[in-house]
């Protein structure tokens, strides 16, 4: 068999059903195997638009998100979205076509060293240097990719080893890879000790982060925090695993997080950190963090534990196997929930005293954090939501209320502006039968907006619901707050006219521009069949509050522009 | 604590235990003999800011697998840390921190230094008390090779400076653990 079938023949043994990709002269065979191999391929615009689709399609099903690229700039397109991937765990397989290897070395047309570039931030990576190897590194990629703590996995496959002729048979036997174990159960001793700490706690917070989404763990977390009153906050990864109408919920803590999040982790004797790393958007100042608390730190990477925030309790292990066994630990216990009285009486008050709150649009004007929750009412609170990066990314974590996990879908770690249409894109082909809003900045949208053709082409109706400040929002609120308002190079001026730009691409486009038409204009926008891109013109210089000014720390959370010091 | 109560973890009693060591640590790191192995090392070591001070790789009895030995400073790096970030990268299969007391280290050293006549009969004097090898000579220069510890090789260099060092190349600790494992 040709290697290029063989690699067809490999992903689907490995369950793969979906491809986002772009082909080119180095992964001709790729694409030409492609042709009988009956995947449903997308064709993307730009590679970068392809690997954020194979991650947006991961984040919504949880299966492997795959993405085709060809050599050298094919390949160097793809780094953003493996990036990305890397620092959002998010299980992915990139196949890159590779110069014929004789040219290898030789600065060969469109050769570029793929795999040298993106070293820092793959979990994995290989590079066929014999078309035999090829089943058995698809194998070991997906292994790879999907399990432990998930991340991007690159196959390199140059041009003249995807055409040879290669004995196949499918591998599906369990990989042995005798330098990667990860861990599973942990360690019951640790545990014991974390439930009895637990026990003894009068002011705990469980703290929970993107590893219960990508673990599947939310059962098992809400299992635990109703084991007694936990409080219970989350990182902006983690959004969804514990529904928001909870009462036991304080709001996504860390720069935007609520005040209760807050002054609850710097108030806290005891945290409990389950799939989350102390990412220094949560610490803020990494000295004054949380100077009260122990730590019990719960994770499928061992090197995640006391990377930034010491541990006196570290636990290695798989989410979803461990907080069942802490769930039975602390239940055996018999603890008396009486004592969590004082500590929710104190955040009750500080969530009468400091909620999430704006000040209402006045003559129509749309408020950004009002669309929000017109969008939460058009989508009945039920949308899979994808977001790019910046101001419009924190109102949505703030005001949409995530219920389910697997439904709010952005870059958190790379924070790649761009990253929502195609994330969009990928995640409405993993779920078809969903609504999927990718809501938009306009900084953002300009950087991918090419894939509205994909949208168009492939017939991928996702709904765009343009948060349009006229901004790239979050960099104008830092050169106001902390650049004494000199603003540079943040204003986007009146091009492009993105209803005009909507209709060329072939969707539909949409205005609205006044706050009592929105939420019929966002009805409008999800019943219109097809692609749709809503421009909604919101209040230009919104900030985004409350807000943990940079380098200070979580009790400094200043709540209006005229506090920041 | 009163019979019958559940024993708890005071939350007081709960330490975190410190990151770095203090001293010199030497890693032996064994790894799957392929292809771009090392840049994947260095470059982890690279991107996280840990400093390697001395770096020696080559083959083990077994030819699928290399062994990495690495020394740096656990006053500067949490080890602990450096370890963990290693073992994520999939070639590496084994890695070892010696313990000073239960290891044997070496290094390899060859000074060329200028070696007139009237000084040349102090510099062997100073090869003999080091058990150093003269391995060439010339009119105006000796090479010698000199194996040991670390600091032997400093303290040979620090003898053999004031003579005028021309070139100094070192190869780097290896090390094995004593005893029968």
């Amino acid at each position: 068999m040709r290697a290029a079938d063989a690699l067809m023949e490999s992903l689907k043994t490995e369950g793969v059903t979906d491809i986002f990709g772009i082909p080119g002269g180095a992964n001709l065979p790729t694409y030409d195997a492609l042709v009988d191999a009956g995947f449903h391929h997308v064709q993307v615009r730009h590679e970068q638009g392809g690997g954020h689709a194979a991650e947006g399609y991961a984040k919504a099903s949880g299966k492997v998100g795959v993405a085709f690229a060809t050599s050298g700039p094919g390949a160097t397109n793809l780094v953003t979205a493996i990036a990305d991937a890397m620092m959002d765990s998010v299980p992915t397989v990139f196949v890159t076509g590779q110069v014929r290897t004789e040219l290898i070395g030789t600065d060969g047309f469109q050769e570029a060293d793929i795999l040298g570039a993106t070293l820092p931030f793959v979990k994995h990576s290989f590079q066929v240097t014999d078309p035999r190897q090829i089943p058995e590194y698809v194998h070991e990629a997906f292994h790879v990719a999907s399990t432990g703590r998930p991340g991007p996995v690159l196959l390199d496959i140059p041009q003249d080893l995807s055409r040879a002729e290669i004995e196949y048979s499918p591998r599906t036997e369990p990989v042995e890879l005798p330098g990667y174990r990860p861990m599973s159960s942990g360690n019951i001793k640790q545990v014991r000790i974390a439930a009895k700490a637990i026990a003894n706690a009068r002011r705990p917070i469980l703290y929970t982060g993107g590893g219960v989404i990508n673990g599947n763990a939310s059962e098992e977390l809400r299992e635990f925090a109703t084991s007694d009153r936990f409080p219970v906050t989350s990182t902006l990864m983690g959004l969804g695993a514990f529904p928001a109408s909870d009462e036991q919920w304080l709001g996504m803590l860390g720069m935007h997080g609520t005040v209760t999040a807050n002054w609850a982790m710097d108030n806290a004797d005891l945290i409990v950190a389950i799939g989350a790393r102390f990412d220094d958007r949560i610490t803020g100042k990494l000295a004054e963090f949380a100077p009260s608390a122990k730590i019990i730190h719960l994770d499928i990477d061992p090197a995640e534990i006391s990377k930034n925030v010491g541990a006196h309790i570290p636990i290695v292990g798989d989410v979803k196997l461990v907080l069942p066994e802490l769930t039975r630990e602390y239940r055996a216990l018999q603890t008396d929930s009486s004592r969590l009285d004082e500590w929710w009486k104190q955040l009750r008050a500080w969530q009468q005293e400091h909620p999430l709150r704006y000040e209402p649009g006045k003559d129509g004007e749309i408020k950004p954090q009002f669309m929000i929750e017109a969008m939460h009412r058009a989508t009945k609170g039920d949308a899979i939501v994808t977001s790019d990066v910046g101001q419009h990314q924190m109102w949505a974590a703030q005001y949409y209320g995530f219920e389910e996990p697997r439904r709010w879908i952005n870059s958190g770690g790379l924070g790649t502006m761009g990253f929502g249409l195609p994330a969009a894109i990928g995640a409405k082909v993993a779920r078809p039968d969903e609504l999927v809003v990718c809501l938009a900045g306009d900084g953002s949208l300009i950087m991918t907006c090419q894939e509205l053709a994909t949208c168009v082409n492939e017939d991928i109706p996702v709904k765009v619901f343009l948060m349009n400040n006229g901004y790239m929002g979050m960099v104008r609120q830092w050169q106001e707050l902390f650049w004494d308002r000199r603003y540079s190079a943040v204003q986007m001026g009146a091009s492009p006219d993105w209803v005009k730009l909507a209709e060329a691409f072939g969707a539909t486009g949409m205005r609205c521009e006044r706050s009592e038409d929105l939420d019929q204009a966002m009805v409008d926008a999800i019943e219109t069949d097809g692609p749709v891109l809503l421009d909604v013109r919101v209040a230009q210089e919104e900030n985004c509050f409350p807000m943990i000014p940079p380098g200070q720390a979580a009790r400094d959370m200043v709540e209006a522009p005229e506090t920041v010091g | 604590m009163e019979a019958g109560t559940p024993q708890l973890v005071k939350l007081e009693d709960l330490h975190v235990p410190g990151q770095l060591s203090g001293r010199k640590h030497i890693l032996s790191i064994l790894v799957e003999n392929k292809p771009g192995v090392l840049a994947r090392i260095a470059g982890l070591f690279s991107r996280r800011g840990f400093n390697i001070d001395t770096l020696a790789v080559g083959p083990t009895d077994d030819p699928s697998v290399s062994r990495i030995t690495l020394t740096l400073d656990g006053a500067v790096h949490p080890i602990d840390q450096v370890t963990k970030q290693l073992h994520k990268l999939v070639n590496v299969l084994k890695i070892r921190d010696m313990e000073p007391a239960e290891t044997v280290a070496r290094e390899m050293a060859m000074f060329k230094v200028s070696a007139a006549v009237e000084n040349r009969a102090e510099i062997i004097q100073f090869a003999e008390i080091f058990r150093a090898k003269i391995v060439d000579v010339s009119k105006r220069a000796l090479t010698i090779e000199v194996t040991g510890s670390a600091d032997k090789i400093e303290a040979f260099e620090r003898m053999i400076r004031p003579h005028g060092l021309i070139e100094m190349v070192r190869t780097g600790e290896i090390a094995i653990a004593r005893g029968a494992d």
